[in-house]
C-alpha cells in the first residue's frame, strides 16, 4: 500500500531525473577533459549548444541526424522488448537503404506518390530480410543473436562494397557510388515543404523522413503497448517460460520481432539516401546503427524517450562538429570522447545514481 | 569455558527494506541445548531475521549476544567464527563435487588440496562417530537423495564448529520418513548440547520436535512459549492474528463422467531421461484427484505434459473425451483445460508486468480483451479489478507491478485468472506454495467449491496435509510411475509416506 504510493513518484525519478542527472555528470566530466586540453569548457558548451540549436540550419542538421537515430533506436528497442539484443541495426540499415536505392534507381520514372511508398516498402523488406537470417538461426538453432547480428554487419558491409564497386557504380567514375536518383524520387526537404505553406526555413538536409520517423515511433508505441501481438512480444521478452505457458511461441516472437526491428532500421536509408544524398554510397549508415543502441538504452526502450534521446545525440553530433571547426584544440576525436561519456553515463552506468537518488527522493 | 544458560539472544533487532519493515524490534533468547522453533507466515520476517543472525544482512538496530557476549556479525564468516551454522532451504552445495570436496569448500586449509582433504576426512569420521551421522564421503553430491544432501549441509556446519545450528525450512524437500530421520538427528544433536533453531511454517513440525517456540507476525514477535504449553490451533491463530480453521471443510464427492483421461503417458525430459513411465488415470467431474509424491518423481512433468508444455514420448490425453495430443497450451485452454503452474514466478506470471497484464496471460487473445488488432486497456483493467475484489487480492491495484505483491496475493490472482475462465478441467500445481495460512484456508474453500460445481481437479502438491485435506482420491507417484491409489478415507500420512518411498505395495498389501 505504501509501495503503491511510492510507485508513481519513483517512476518520475527513473524516467526524468535519473537520465538528466546522468547527462549532467557526463557533461561535467567532458568539461574537465576540455579544460585539460586547454579550452574553456563553458565556451565549448555554449558553442555546442548554438551549433546544435542556434540557427535554423543548425536545428535542421540536428534533426536530420536525429532521424537516423530514431529509426535505429526504435529497431534496437523493438528487439529488446522481445528479449533480443540486436547489434545488427547498422547492417540492416545498410541493406535497407539498398532496397530503397534500387527502387529509386530502377523506377525513377514513376511519379513520386507511387515510387515513395514502393521505396519505403523496399527499405523495410530489405532491412527485415537482413535481420531474418540471424533471427531464424536464433529461433531454430539457438545461435546467439548478438554474435550473428554482429557478423551480419560485416557481411552487409562486404556485400555493399562489392555491389558498389562492381555492379552499381556509375560508369566512368572513380568513387564507388551509384548515379544520382531522379529528382522525382527525392524526399522533399523541410525547407521546401515549409515554403509551400508560406514559412521560410534555412536550407538543411532535414527532410520528410523525420516525419516518417516520428510516425514510426507512434506506430511502434501502438504495436508494443496496444496490440495483443505486442503483448505476446513483451511476455516472450520478459519470461519465455510464461510465454510458452500462455501458448505464445517464443521462437515465432523472435522472428517477428527481428523482422520489425530490421524493417525499422531500414528507415535510415530513406533519410540518408532519398532525403539527403540522392544516391547509394559507401558506408552511409555511418555508425548510426550502433548509436541506436545507446539511444534505445537512454530512451528506456520507450518511443517517446527514444525520440528525445535521438535529438540529444543529433545535437551532440551537430554541435560537436561545430565545436571541432571552431576550437583549434578540439578535434573530431574529442567530440567522440564526449559522445562516449554520454553513452557511458546514460547507458552503461545508468543505475549508478539510482540508489543515492532514490534514497534522497524518499526522504 | 564457562557457558551460560542462553546460547543466543536477540535484542531489539530492527530492519527495513525500503518501505517494508521486515523486523520490528525483535527480541527473544534461545536456551542452550534446546530445539527452538521460529514460526510465522511467509513474509513474517523469519528469514530476514535468520539472515541477520548469519550475517547476510546488517540489522538497522539492535544487538546479538552469543553466550551472553555482544558480537558484531557482518558476514557469514563472522557468524561461523561465533559458532553459528546455517542450513539453507536451497542447499549451498556444488552438485558435481564429492561430499568430501563440498565439506572442505571454503576451508581447504592451505594450497595443497590433498592435505586438507585427509585432515577433513579424519575430522568427518570423528564427527560421524560422535553423532551417528553417516554420509558417503566419496559419493558425488548430485547422485545422492536430498535427505542425504541435507545431512551433508549439517555436517558442513558442524565441521565449521557450529554450536548453534539454524535450519531454514529443512523439511520442504523431504519425505515424511526422511523428516522423522532428520528430527531424530536434531534431537541427538540437542542431547549433545548443541542449540538448534528450526525455522518453519509447519505447525506439526514445531509440535513434534521443538522445546520452545517463537511466533512472528508482520516482522514482530507475537508469542514465545514452551511448546508443551501450546497447541497447533493456538499457534496458527497467533501467526495469522485471528482464529483460523486448519481443516478443509468439504462434503463427500459426487463424481460424474470422466473429464480428463490420461492413457499410458510417458515423458522424457530434455536430456532424454524418462520422467513419467506409462501413467494412466482418469479424473471425473466433481472430484479432486491428488497426486502425492516426493518432489522430482515425475509429477511436474506429468502436469506439464497434460498442459501441453512438453511433448510426451507416447500416450494419449483427452479432455471431455476429445484427444488433445499435439495441441498447444492455447488450444487446450480453448477446450477448457486450465493450468495453475507449480512454479508461479517462473511460469505463471510475468513479474515485471502490472497485475492487469498478468490477469490476461494465456487469455490475451480472447474477444473481450481485443477490438480488431487493438487491446482494450479499460476493459482489461476493469476485468482485473473485478478478479481482485472477487479473490480478495491485496492491494486491489491493477496497475501495480506483480513483483510488488506478496506470494499469496500473486497466487490468488493466478487462481482467479484460471478459475474465472470457467474451465472444465483444472490442473493445480502446489496451490498454496508460499501462501499464508489465512490465504490457504480461502484457496482451499474455492477449490472445493469448484469441485462441487462439477469440475475435474487434478492436484499436485508436496504438502501431504494439503493432499489429504483436499483430495477425494489419491494417486501416489514414485520414480515416474503411479505406485498406488488410495481413497481419501483409507489414506493416512504414514501409508502415503511409505508408498512415496517406493515400498508402498509391501506396506499396502
Amino acid at each position: 500500500m505504501s509501495a503503491e504510493r511510492a510507485a508513481p513518484s519513483l517512476r518520475w525519478l527513473e524516467a526524468l531525473v535519473l537520465p538528466l542527472a546522468n547527462l549532467v555528470l557526463a557533461l561535467l566530466l567532458s568539461g574537465l577533459i576540455i579544460r585539460l586540453i586547454g579550452e574553456s569548457p563553458l565556451a565549448a558548451f555554449r558553442l555546442m549548444l548554438s551549433g546544435a540549436f542556434g540557427s535554423q540550419e543548425a536545428l535542421g542538421y540536428t534533426l536530420y541526424y536525429a532521424t537516423n537515430f530514431i529509426f535505429t533506436g526504435l529497431a534496437v528497442a523493438v528487439a529488446f522488448h522481445a528479449g533480443l539484443f540486436n547489434i545488427g541495426a547498422e547492417g540492416q540499415a545498410y541493406i535497407g537503404g539498398l532496397g530503397a536505392g534500387l527502387v529509386c534507381l530502377g523506377l525513377g520514372s514513376l511519379p513520386f506518390w507511387l515510387v515513395a511508398p514502393l521505396a519505403i516498402v523496399a527499405a523495410a523488406l530489405f532491412g527485415a530480410g537482413w535481420a531474418l537470417v540471424p533471427a531464424w538461426l536464433q529461433a531454430r538453432r539457438g545461435s546467439h543473436i548478438v554474435i550473428t547480428t554482429i557478423m551480419f554487419n560485416f557481411l552487409a558491409s562486404a556485400l555493399m562494397t562489392w555491389l558498389l564497386v562492381n555492379i552499381l557504380i556509375k560508369p566512368g567514375q572513380q568513387s564507388p557510388e551509384t548515379r544520382e536518383f531522379a529528382p522525382g524520387t527525392w524526399l522533399p526537404s523541410a525547407h521546401d515543404l515549409l515554403a509551400r505553406i508560406g514559412l521560410s526555413f534555412a536550407p538543411s538536409p532535414l527532410n520528410l523522413a523525420f516525419a516518417l520517423a516520428i510516425a514510426a515511433s507512434a506506430l511502434v508505441w501502438l504495436v508494443i503497448w496496444r496490440t495483443r501481438w505486442g503483448y505476446a512480444l513483451r511476455v516472450a521478452g520478459k519470461n519465455a517460460a510464461a510465454a510458452r505457458y500462455a501458448g505464445i511461441s517464443p521462437a515465432r516472437v523472435t522472428i517477428a520481432a527481428m523482422l520489425l526491428s530490421g524493417a525499422l532500421a531500414g528507415g535510415l536509408g530513406l533519410n540518408e539516401l532519398m532525403g539527403a544524398e540522392h544516391r547509394i554510397l559507401l558506408d552511409f549508415p555511418g555508425g548510426a546503427g550502433f548509436v541506436g543502441i545507446a539511444v534505445a538504452l537512454m530512451g528506456r526502450n520507450n518511443p517517446v524517450g527514444i525520440v528525445i534521446s535521438a535529438i540529444l545525440f543529433g545535437a551532440l553530433y551537430q554541435g560537436g562538429s561545430e565545436l571541432s571547426f571552431d576550437m583549434p584544440h578540439v578535434n573530431r576525436d574529442t567530440v567522440v570522447v564526449i559522445q562516449g561519456l554520454v553513452i557511458l553515463f546514460c547507458g552503461a552506468l545508468e543505475n549508478v545514481l539510482k540508489r543515492p537518488l532514490s534514497r534522497l527522493w524518499s526522504r | 569455558m564457562n557457558k551460560g544458560e542462553t546460547a543466543l539472544e536477540l535484542r531489539g533487532i530492527d530492519k527495513r527494506f525500503g518501505a517494508v519493515h521486515a523486523n520490528r524490534a525483535v527480541s527473544f533468547s534461545v536456551r542452550r541445548g534446546t530445539i527452538h522453533g521460529l514460526i510465522g507466515e511467509n513474509g513474517a520476517g523469519k528469514s530476514t531475521l535468520m539472515n541477520i543472525v548469519y550475517g547476510f544482512h546488517p540489522a538497522d538496530a539492535g544487538e546479538l549476544l552469543v553466550d551472553g557476549r555482544a558480537v558484531a556479525i557482518r558476514s557469514p564468516q563472522d557468524a561461523i567464527a561465533a559458532g553459528i551454522g546455517m542450513v539453507h532451504q536451497h542447499f549451498m552445495l556444488v552438485p558435481n563435487f564429492t561430499v568430501l570436496e563440498n565439506l572442505i569448500l571454503g576451508a581447504e586449509g592451505g594450497w595443497r588440496l590433498a592435505a586438507g582433504r585427509a585432515k577433513a576426512r579424519a575430522a568427518m569420521e570423528r564427527i560421524e562417530r560422535e553423532h551417528g551421522l553417516s554420509v558417503p564421503l566419496d559419493a558425488v553430491v548430485e547422485d545422492l537423495p536430498v535427505g542425504i544432501q541435507q545431512r551433508v549441509e549439517i555436517l558442513k556446519a558442524l565441521n565449521r564448529g557450529a554450536e548453534i545450528l539454524i535450519l531454514d525450512e529443512p523439511t520442504a524437500v523431504l519425505t515424511p520418513q526422511e523428516t522423522s530421520q532428520l528430527f531424530e538427528l536434531l534431537r541427538r544433536l540437542r542431547d549433545q548440547g548443541r542449540t538448534i533453531i528450526l525455522v518453519t511454517h509447519k505447525l506439526k513440525e514445531i509440535m513434534a520436535v521443538t522445546d520452545n517456540v517463537t511466533v512472528m507476525r508482520q516482522g514482530a514477535v507475537v508469542a514465545g512459549v514452551a511448546t508443551a504449553a501450546t497447541s497447533p490451533q493456538a499457534l496458527a491463530d497467533e501467526m495469522v492474528g485471528r482464529a483460523v480453521s486448519l481443516e478443509v471443510a468439504k462434503g463427500p464427492a459426487a463424481p460424474g463422467v470422466p473429464l480428463l483421461s490420461v492413457r499410458d503417458l510417458a515423458v522424457r525430459d530434455r536430456k532424454g531421461v524418462p520422467r513419467v513411465k506409462g501413467v494412466s488415470f482418469e479424473v471425473r467431474a466433481g472430484e479432486i484427484v491428488g497426486i502425492a509424491g516426493v518432489a522430482g518423481n515425475g509429477q511436474s512433468e506429468l502436469l506439464e505434459a497434460i498442459a501441453g508444455l512438453v511433448e510426451p514420448e507416447r500416450g494419449e490425453i483427452s479432455v471431455s473425451g476429445r484427444p488433445v495430443n499435439g495441441l498447444d497450451p492455447r488450444e487446450r485452454r480453448a477446450l477448457g483445460l486450465a493450468h495453475i503452474p507449480e512454479d508461479r514466478l517462473r511460469m505463471g506470471v510475468v513479474a515485471a508486468f502490472p497485475a492487469r497484464d498478468n490477469a490476461i496471460l494465456g487469455y490475451h487473445d480472447r474477444a473481450g480483451y481485443n477490438r480488431g488488432p487493438f487491446t482494450r486497456p479499460a476493459r482489461i483493467s476493469g476485468d482485473c479489478a473485478r478478479k481482485m475484489s472477487d479473490w480478495d487480492v491485496r492491494p486491489p491495484a491493477p496497475g501495480l507491478r506483480m513483483s510488488l505483491f506478496s506470494g499469496g496475493n500473486q497466487q490468488k490472482l493466478v487462481l482467479a485468472r484460471e478459475i474465472d475462465s470457467n474451465p472444465v478441467v483444472l490442473l493445480i500445481g502446489q496451490p498454496t506454495r508460499g501462501v499464508d495460512i489465512g490465504a490457504i484456508e480461502f484457496i482451499h474453500r474455492r477449490l472445493v467449491a469448484l469441485r462441487d460445481a462439477g469440475k475435474a481437479l487434478l492436484l499436485v502438491s508436496v504438502e501431504l496435509d494439503e493432499i489429504l485435506g483436499l483430495a477425494d482420491r489419491i494417486l501416489v507417484m514414485a520414480g515416474g510411475e503411479i505406485v498406488g491409489e488410495l481413497s481419501a478415507a483409507e489414506a493416512s500420512e504414514e501409508k502415503l509416506g511409505l508408498m512415496m518411498a517406493g515400498i508402498g505395495k509391501a506396506a499396502h498389501g
